[in-house]
């Protein structure tokens, strides 16, 4: 069960099974997508399986998180996603209505992310043996503008930039899970990402290092991987951190730290960190970048962590977390 | 013959005492510190030689503690043929085996040598002799000599250089000596204008406290932080720059009296005053001294944290400043204590208004320790300087060497070699990152000191602690994890030189448990290698984890919800806690990841604290049930009940008996004193009924009590009293902090056991 939260254990259960059962050279960088070569020119390819629950919440339902989530990560790789292949796993019983509301929102979400659904696959199985619906994507795209993003590719001098407040999303889906009595209006950040990465690329093709999309396990989880790979620190700034107060207040009621809680349209830029306020202003042009903000800096020690400077001046290490977060304090 | 002796001997005065021994016993040879310890080559008359080796044991000094002696026989004495007995210099080579002694107060010797105007040293704030002075804190590697300390910058005078030769001086061989022509200059900087302040250094930061200044004071152990403690506005201000809402300042006092002044000191309070560790003691505030100490101090507190001069920068500096003053570490919140000169003028900056320094590097960290008197015996509650590197003895002797990892909060470490576990000082808490550094940093240092390489590194079952994390990093050593409540129960039991099987009743916050849920309220049947959960407070979830330990008001939510009580949204917790208790309510009842279950005692505590209107937040670890322990009244002789079921053969505590009986009292109108006397009542009641369950069902009649609520004296001391009174054996702690500062000597004690006896 702890295999799913995003953190050390997920790390864990993708090296031992599924980086030993397929290993490749284009597999084992773990990135968000891998960059294929198919005649031409390099093609981003990229898959991700949704499950979520509950399946419709405030901002969104998985049919347009199973568009978007995959859209983004082909974007992550630069490229500009172009078809997308959808597989369902259903549960017998699922409301039809249920299904047309969930498909007409992928349409929707694919539309507005340009990109078209060519192929798709659907299984029912046995009541009970599914939660309702599952969704897996594929996704395709070209690379139009050479690039060279890679978790790996943060140096010490870089900046490290948030494409807008975090949190909403998981917080989101927190909120529709029970009732709480809490009357805030969070909705998902779901976005397709790739106009705004695009952007980007185009103002500072020579100048972005890594780009991730926060998803399971947060802008913290993110930037370990990113620490980790390039061998370098990563130091944040706690008050320099985007969070909409209404998603602080259910992260506080809820004992959540928002640098842990799922996003689904915000990602994670490594810039060098000359170009860093061209790059904010870059992103900031955009409507899904208007509130993106520096929230810190790549140093060379200590390599491999997360540090957080504190509002109170203190220094905090900000971990991958092996499995539910328990608290520490004694 | 060959003598060889291993324990704490290095810098003790041992070599002077073995010359001054084998001269009068008209022994020859010579007498040297290798890396084992002190080495004696000696050749003489039979019977005289077998004198020497009893006086050895009997009259050592009184600073050394020794480990072990080892004869060899036959070999002739290879120097001091010519009928002398000789002192050589130090032979380094082979692994260091030897023990540092702890950093020890002035002694009264050097005391008077300060305050007489016609000795060479008077006034000089680094006197000090083979009997006091740095030890630990300036030594950068064994055998404990000179150019191996700090001191090794310093070249000394040739009066010092007399004295340090002469064997029938105080300080020969006494490592550190120094005095004003030859030694550390102290020096006044202020923080802003002017960077060096003419003049007398103690006449000007005496003259910046009386001002109402913040004084940082480079100490023993690191930096502190000094204001007047009567100035109501100075203690405010150094509340606010060190960010530091309420946890309770130490006070330095000159003296005795001055001690007296202040608090009730009893014969064992003064025991710890003016023991050569000075710890701070915690005592009895006095009821009838008014204006003395300023409200800020320790807002809410019957006790106050009292410590005498322990170096003679101290002393000189109380006697400037004539009055008592408040000496708290020098740090930022959750970071360990300054010691560097370059670092603590680059963070302190913002926080003192001036800098009385020096130039002896400070090598080792080494925060005050905290002692307080609970039935009639001196405890500590935090052991750090004074006490830290003494090693504890083992029930047995380890097979391989061992480091245990110690838990997150309060930190500390323990390296354990032979027989002997050596407990760092206290370190702080994990989370920081510069204590992560410093935690790190000084495993390496102590590993290094006492030459030991880890093969088996003890650690908690928290996946996500700093210090498991660190302990799995460790190549070339078998990781032991040890549950975070057998090794408080195997803390007392090292503490007590015991090796069970007992009945542990570990009590305190949270520790990951062998199930993987948070424990905190329990009975386990122990033994050093081996535990089993015999007995625990009924789960109870924390709604939103790590947020419910820093507001208390919602463990009572999570506990009234519990009870389905139709009062409990008209409590006045409740009112005070608007419309998120509704929402905290919602989140207990509904559990899973967001709302973990917890056996806790000491959310326990918070629950009735939260009820009772102690305090709804906290600002440092434990708050609300210290609080709530100050109240009570201690006339109050009520007990609160608690339920005890059967599951599957483990004792099962109803906790939420205890909050109900207390929602009761509070709606017909009992005060929070009365409360939480029945409160503290009901918890000894419930420990006393378990334990006779166990005892029944086990015939073990010795309890070991552990775990950071038993530095409730409150409830440590009646305990004890109903266990001895209901016919049993009480083990509690003494030298090592109930709490999880204890934890790594009882991780090391459990990994060493295991390693011997699998
Ligand atoms: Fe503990
Ligand atoms: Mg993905
Ligand atoms: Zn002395
Ligand atoms: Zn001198």
């Amino acid at each position: 069960l702890a295999h799913g939260a995003g953190g050390k254990a997920t790390q864990t259960l993708i090296e031992a099974v599924f980086l030993e059962a397929f290993r490749n050279p284009m597999l084992a960088p773990l990135e968000d997508g891998a960059l294929v070569r198919l005649g031409d020119g390099p093609v981003a390819f990229t898959t991700d399986s949704y499950v979520v629950s509950p399946l419709f919440f405030p901002g969104g339902d998985i049919g347009d998180l199973a568009v978007n989530g995959t859209v983004n990560d082909v974007a992550m790789c630069g490229a500009r996603p172009v078809h997308l292949s959808a597989g369902f796993i259903l549960e017998e019983g699922f409301p039809v209505a249920d299904l047309r509301r969930i498909t007409s929102s992928m349409a929707a979400a694919a539309a507005e992310a340009q990109v078209t659904i060519v192929t798709g696959d659907t299984k029912v199985v046995q009541r009970g043996k599914a939660d309702g619906c599952y969704i897996t994507t594929a996704g395709v795209g070209v690379v139009e503008q050479p690039v060279t993003l890679s978790a790996s590719g943060a140096r010490p001098g870089d900046a490290v930039i948030v494409s807008g407040p975090i949190g909403a999303h998981g917080a989101a889906i927190m909120l529709a899970r029970d009732d709480f009595g809490i009357e805030a209006a969070i909705t998902s950040d779901t976005a397709p990402l790739h106009g705004i990465v695009a952007e980007l690329i185009k103002a500072l093709p020579r100048h972005v290092r890594t780009l991730r999309d926060a998803t399971r396990g947060g802008v913290a989880t993110v930037l370990n991987e990113v620490a980790r790979a390039s061998e370098v620190a990563v130091v944040l700034q706690e008050d320099q951190v985007p969070v909409r107060p209404e998603v602080t207040g259910v992260c506080e009621l809820l004992g959540l730290d928002p640098l842990y809680v799922a996003c689904e349209g915000r990602f994670v830029a490594v810039v060098d960190g000359e170009h860093a306020v061209e790059a904010l202003d870059t992103l900031r042009a955009h409507p899904l970048g208007a509130e993106a903000a520096i929230v810190g800096t790549v140093a060379a020690d200590p390599p491999g962590l997360v540090l957080l400077r504190t509002a109170f001046g203190g220094t905090r290490v900000v971990d991958v977390l092996v499995g539910d977060p328990l608290p520490r304090i004694c | 013959m060959r003598v060889q002796v291993e324990g704490v001997v290095q810098g003790v005065g041992f070599r002077p005492f073995v010359h001054g021994l084998a001269t009068r016993l008209g022994l020859t040879g010579r007498v040297g510190n290798d890396a084992r310890g002190v080495f004696v080559e000696l050749d003489g008359e039979r019977d005289r030689i077998a004198e020497f080796l009893t006086r050895l044991e009997r009259d050592a000094p009184p600073l050394a503690a020794i480990e072990r002696v080892t004869i060899t026989p036959g070999r002739r004495a290879a120097a001091g043929g010519d009928g002398r007995f000789l002192i050589v210099a130090s032979e380094r080579s082979g692994t260091p085996r030897t023990l540092v002694s702890p950093d020890i107060a002035t002694c009264a010797d050097c005391l008077a040598e300060l305050a007489d105007p016609a000795d060479r040293r008077y006034r000089y704030p680094f006197v000090n002799c083979v009997n006091c002075g740095p030890r630990l804190t300036i030594t950068r590697a064994l055998p404990y000599d000179r150019p191996l300390t700090t001191m090794a910058g310093f070249t000394m005078c040739d009066a010092c250089l007399a004295e340090y030769h002469d064997p029938a001086d105080r300080r020969f061989h006494a490592q550190p000596v120094c005095c004003p022509a030859c030694g550390p200059t102290l020096r006044l900087a202020y923080a802003r204008d002017t960077p060096t302040a003419g003049g007398d250094a103690l006449a000007g930061a005496a003259g910046v406290l009386r001002a109402g200044g913040v004084l940082a004071v480079k100490g023993l152990g690191g930096y502190h932080l000094a204001v007047v403690a009567s100035d109501e506005r100075a203690a405010a201000e150094l509340r606010r720059r060190k960010r530091r809402q309420d946890k309770p300042f130490a006070i330095m006092v000159a003296d005795l009296p001055q001690a007296r002044r202040l608090c009730e000191v009893d014969a064992v309070a003064q025991a710890l005053l003016t023991g050569r560790e000075r710890p701070i003691v915690l005592l009895p505030r006095r009821t009838d001294v008014r204006g003395a100490v300023a409200g800020a101090v320790a807002p809410g507190r019957r006790l106050l944290g009292l410590m005498l001069p322990y170096t003679p920068l101290h002393h000189l500096l109380l006697a400037e400043t004539g009055a008592p003053i408040v000496l708290t570490s020098a740090n930022l919140a959750g970071e360990p204590i300054e010691y560097d000169d370059r670092a603590a003028r680059d963070r302190l900056g913002g926080m003192a208004d001036a800098f009385l320094t020096h130039d002896r590097p400070i090598h080792l960290r080494a925060d005050d320790s905290v002692a307080r008197v609970v039935r009639g015996r001196g405890t500590l509650l935090r052991r750090s300087r004074g006490h830290a590197p003494a090693p504890f003895p083992l029930a047995w002797e380890a097979p391989r060497p061992v480091l245990g990892c110690g838990a997150a909060l309060k930190n500390t470490f323990c390296l354990a070699r032979g027989r002997h576990a050596v407990v760092s000082p206290h370190l702080g808490d994990l989370e920081g990152y510069e204590t992560l550094r410093a935690y790190a940093a000084g495993i390496e240092h102590f590993s290094a000191l006492l030459g030991v390489r880890p093969e088996v590194v003890a650690h908690d079952l928290h996946p996500d602690y700093p210090s498991t994390r660190y302990a799995l990093s460790l190549p070339n050593a078998e990781p032991v994890p040890v549950q975070h409540h057998h090794a408080h129960i195997a803390s007392c039991l090292a503490d007590n030189g015991e090796h069970g099987r007992v009945i542990g009743v570990a009590f305190d916050g949270l520790g990951y448990g062998a199930d993987g849920t948070l424990w905190g309220g329990e009975f386990l049947l122990a033994d050093l290698v081996a535990f089993e959960r015999a007995g625990h407070l009924a789960p109870v979830p924390m709604p939103g984890g790590e947020v419910a330990i820093r507001q208390p008001w919602r463990m009572a939510a999570a506990y009234l919800a519990g009870l389905e009580d139709g009062a409990a949204g008209a409590t006045a917790v409740a009112r005070r806690a608007g419309a998120r208790w509704e929402s905290v309510t919602a989140l207990a009842r509904r559990g899973g990841s967001a709302a973990p279950p917890t056996s806790s005692a000491g959310r326990l505590f918070d629950a009735v604290a939260a009820l009772a209107g102690v305090r709804d937040t906290i600002t440092y670890e434990g708050q609300a049930a210290i609080e709530l322990e100050q109240l009570a009244d201690t006339a109050e002789r009520g007990a609160y009940p608690a339920g005890v079921a059967r599951h599957d053969g483990v004792l099962v505590v109803a906790g939420a008996d205890l909050v109900r009986a207390a929602l009761e009292d509070l709606t017909r109108g009992a005060g929070p004193p009365v409360v939480s006397a029945r409160f503290h009542n009901g918890v000894r009641e419930l420990i006393v009924r378990c334990c006779m369950a166990l005892r029944e069902e086990t015939g073990l009649t010795t309890v070991a009590l552990s775990g950071g609520v038993f530095h409730n004296v409150l409830l440590a001391e009646r305990t004890v009293e109903r266990l001895e009174c209901a016919g049993f054996r009480v083990l509690t702690h003494a030298r090592v902090p109930a709490g999880d500062g204890g934890i790594s000597l009882g991780q090391a004690a459990v990994a060493a056991a295991r390693d011997l006896f699998r």
